[in-house]
């Protein structure tokens, strides 16, 4: 699998925009998903008292989340799951791995979970000697091309169907070759034909869960193909993988962050399946897992308890944010080099892997903020990234000439007299060239002039000419 | 619209005109004194005023944004209030100053004191004084861009539209009105591949409009598409909307040759 480094931010992107597929692929998520959004807020009045009281319902769970944990932790117990806390992504990891070899697991059916991208759990497991399989459309297209997710709702968002057809006809060859995948109905029957007898032969289950709920242990997981229930009741044993802050009080709780979940992420009133699950199969009950086990990973999110970024836990990985970022719009996932991407990667990844690793990220934003404007959980998106520009910048991780550039900016500005008289003598100089009132090349300004013409300033300032134009009087 | 508040309304303004006019565009600042003389306003120009701090504090530069904040907060505290024209340099000072001396209590009085008085231009033309009458008469259509920082951390959407309406233009939307131009300060050389994406998209909505002008209220995003708009021999004219509301027609648009 070949993953891009976010360090390389501006050159994955400049590929990006030439790619003409992506390009193709990208338009979907601008038009369908903003479109279906602004549709279904407009049509939910009351969607701004909603926001309001998700982000209340979420801003308590965060401030209190040790208590929380521990009432999921005997609530699920007592429903007869078992409760595994990993302190970082090597520890669950093993954990799951570990589940799987008691179950004397081979092959392993999995439902679309971040957190398990997070932990880079599917080459572990393969190299353990487990086979997993992913089970959404997205994760299992994007399984079958060896690529990382490029968003976290909708991971193969970047490819186009014609390239699902051919990668369909090369991971079945024992299919004719002559069939029909010229469409999206064509492709679906045939990833569904596929994955059915992998739900019926899987002896592990693993899905993720959008909430555990504290006062009843259950694990709430919301698909829109159904996958995710046939992985967690045929297998004899489900595995949930879930972070930390994923816990909500109550039942009730769950409710209205599910109503902002589904408008905010696809524009629908709620996903196609909402599934609350709890702990094993009861005496009597003809299915459910055997054995279930929740494994709630931390892997850094505690030290954002109670510092700048706490807000950061209310995110309930609902997508708007990436789905409205410009950036995003333009370059797709796979530019950022991280598992999350978009405004709510470029803040979450440098907290999760560390500044070094991740220090372009908060800086490959316009500022906008158009993400904070959609966001259900009221974070403050670029108010987060600017704080984490601050540290790049303190740490010296940005370039030696961009802290040179600002020094000097700041200089001159101190100075008025000096900055004016700069600026005048600019002025003229690109007056006498720049007759036709904008220059196409400009020394300095090639990465401006690559794509735009340079307006050629008017010259003559403002502030002493104002000033000497009134004490004339 | 908001009504005028006869006791609240100053007699006597600051004008912070930002760096970008003063080294890019003067008329814009002309335009500005002009529309808050008309208005019957003294209006000084404090004489040390340079940068607002904006690019060091977007760029992560705390301690140079706080050097450039301290000296504008000194400069600009004596006056009842400060008219900017631009949403972001304005936005500048009333959400982010106080946030950048949150920490230093003394400074953080002043800098809220400053904030709670300063306003984009066409916020202050409308919702401040009221103003409901043009001298300027804007024939035809204009399109019309709305900064990031207006819309969204200055909540200036109306007012510019109310005014241009007041002198008897037509006043067009690009299509994706929310979709930022790809100018980003330092962004638009940093990334300029993402940039240049946006602002072709931009410059196109804005010619797909059909009027023959431009305007917005941010010199930022101004320089930007009328720089695309140039690349795509395009000869629609890009102005400041003070400019436009001041009826200065005369000065050549932005990227245009002098007469």
């Amino acid at each position: 699998m070949t993953v891009l480094k976010s360090e390389n931010f501006p050159e994955n992107a400049r590929a990006a925009i030439g790619d003409a597929k992506l390009q193709a692929a990208l338009l979907n998520i601008r038009t369908i998903f903003r479109n279906n959004r602004t549709r279904i807020v407009a049509a939910t009045p009351e969607f701004e008292e909603l926001r309001h009281a998700g982000a209340a319902i979420k801003r308590e769970a965060v401030a209190n989340l040790d208590v929380y944990l521990q009432r999921f932790d005997a609530a699920a117990t007592a429903q007869g799951a078992e409760v595994h806390f990993c302190a970082d992504a090597k520890s669950a990891r093993e954990t799951i791995a570990a589940i799987c070899l008691a179950e004397n697991a081979k092959l392993v059916t999995k439902g679309k979970s971040m957190i398990t991208e997070e932990i880079g759990l599917n080459p572990y497991l393969i190299a353990k000697g487990f086979t997993p399989v992913e089970t959404d459309l997205g994760e299992y297209i994007i399984q079958l091309r060896d690529e990382p997710p490029s968003h976290i709702i909708a991971p193969a968002c970047h490819v186009k169907k014609e390239q699902v057809a051919e990668t369909f006809r090369a991971a079945h060859p024992n299919r004719p070759a002559d069939r029909d995948l010229s469409t999206h109905d064509s492709l679906l029957a045939e990833a569904r034909a596929e994955l059915r007898t992998r739900f019926l032969a899987a002896d592990v289950g693993i899905t993720g869960a959008n909430m555990l709920v504290a006062e009843t242990g259950h694990a709430v997981l919301v698909t829109n193909e159904g996958n995710g229930d046939l992985t967690q009741t045929l297998p004899r044993c489900h595995i949930v993988v879930a972070s930390i802050e994923k816990i909500v009080p109550t039942l009730e709780d769950a409710a209205t962050v599910l109503r902002l979940l589904g408008r905010s992420a696809t524009g629908q009133q709620s996903s196609s399946y909402t599934t609350l699950s709890v702990g094993t199969r009861r005496a009597g009950e003809v299915d459910g897992p055997e054995s279930c086990h929740v494994v709630i990973l931390d892997n850094h999110r505690s030290e954002m308890l109670g510092g700048d970024y706490e807000d950061m836990l209310r995110c309930i990985r609902c997508g708007a944010c990436i789905n409205h970022c410009p950036i995003f719009a333009n370059v797709g996932g796979h530019a950022f080099g991280a598992v999350y991407v978009g405004p709510m990667g470029s803040v979450l990844t440098p907290l999760l892997k560390g500044l070094e690793e991740a220090h372009y990220l908060p800086h490959a934003c316009t500022m906008c903020g158009r993400c904070a404007e959609v966001c259900p959980m009221e974070i403050p998106l670029p108010e987060m990234l600017r704080k984490l520009r601050n540290q790049t910048h303190a740490q010296e991780l940005t370039s030696a000439t961009s802290r040179r550039g600002l020094a000097l900016w700041t200089y001159l500005a101190e100075r008025p007299r000096l900055m004016r008289g700069i600026s005048r003598i600019g002025g003229v100089v690109m007056r006498l060239v720049g007759r036709r009132g904008a220059l196409r090349r400009w020394p300095m300004a090639g990465e401006w002039t690559r794509f735009r013409d340079l307006p050629v300033p008017q010259g003559g300032g403002f502030v002493d000419r104002a000033n000497k134009a009134k004490a004339k009087g | 619209m908001t009504e005028p508040q006869p006791t609240a309304a100053p007699r006597r303004v600051a004008l912070f005109a930002t760096c970008l006019v003063e080294t890019c565009r003067p008329s814009v600042g002309f335009a500005t004194m002009k529309l808050l003389e008309d208005a019957g306003l003294e209006v000084v120009v404090p004489p040390n005023q340079t940068c607002c701090g904006q690019p060091s504090y977007n760029s992560g530069d705390r301690s140079g944004a706080k050097r450039l904040a301290k000296r504008v907060i000194a400069e600009f505290e004596p006056f009842e209030a400060v008219v900017v024209p631009s949403g972001s340099c304005a936005g500048m000072i009333r959400v982010h100053y106080p946030d950048l001396f949150s920490n230093e209590p003394a400074w953080a009085g002043r800098a809220k004191a400053l904030a709670a008085k300063t306003f984009e231009l066409t916020q202050f033309l409308v919702d401040v004084l009221g103003l409901e009458t043009l001298k300027a008469k804007i024939d035809g259509a204009v399109a019309y861009h709305d900064s990031c920082s207006s819309r969204r951390e200055m909540k200036v959407l109306a007012q510019p539209r109310v005014l241009l309406k007041a002198a008897g233009a037509e006043v067009r939307d690009v299509v994706q009105p929310e979709e930022c131009c790809g100018f980003g300060g330092t962004f638009c050389v940093k990334n300029a591949d993402i940039s240049g994406a946006m602002v072709d998209e931009k410059a196109k909505a804005a010619i797909a409009t059909g009027a023959d002008t431009l305007l917005a209220g941010d010199l930022g995003c101004l320089l930007n598409i009328a720089g695309r708009l140039k690349r795509l021999g395009s000869e629609m004219t890009v102005r400041h909307v003070a400019e436009a509301l001041a009826g200065d027609t005369q000065t050549p648009g932005i990227g245009e040759a002098r007469k």
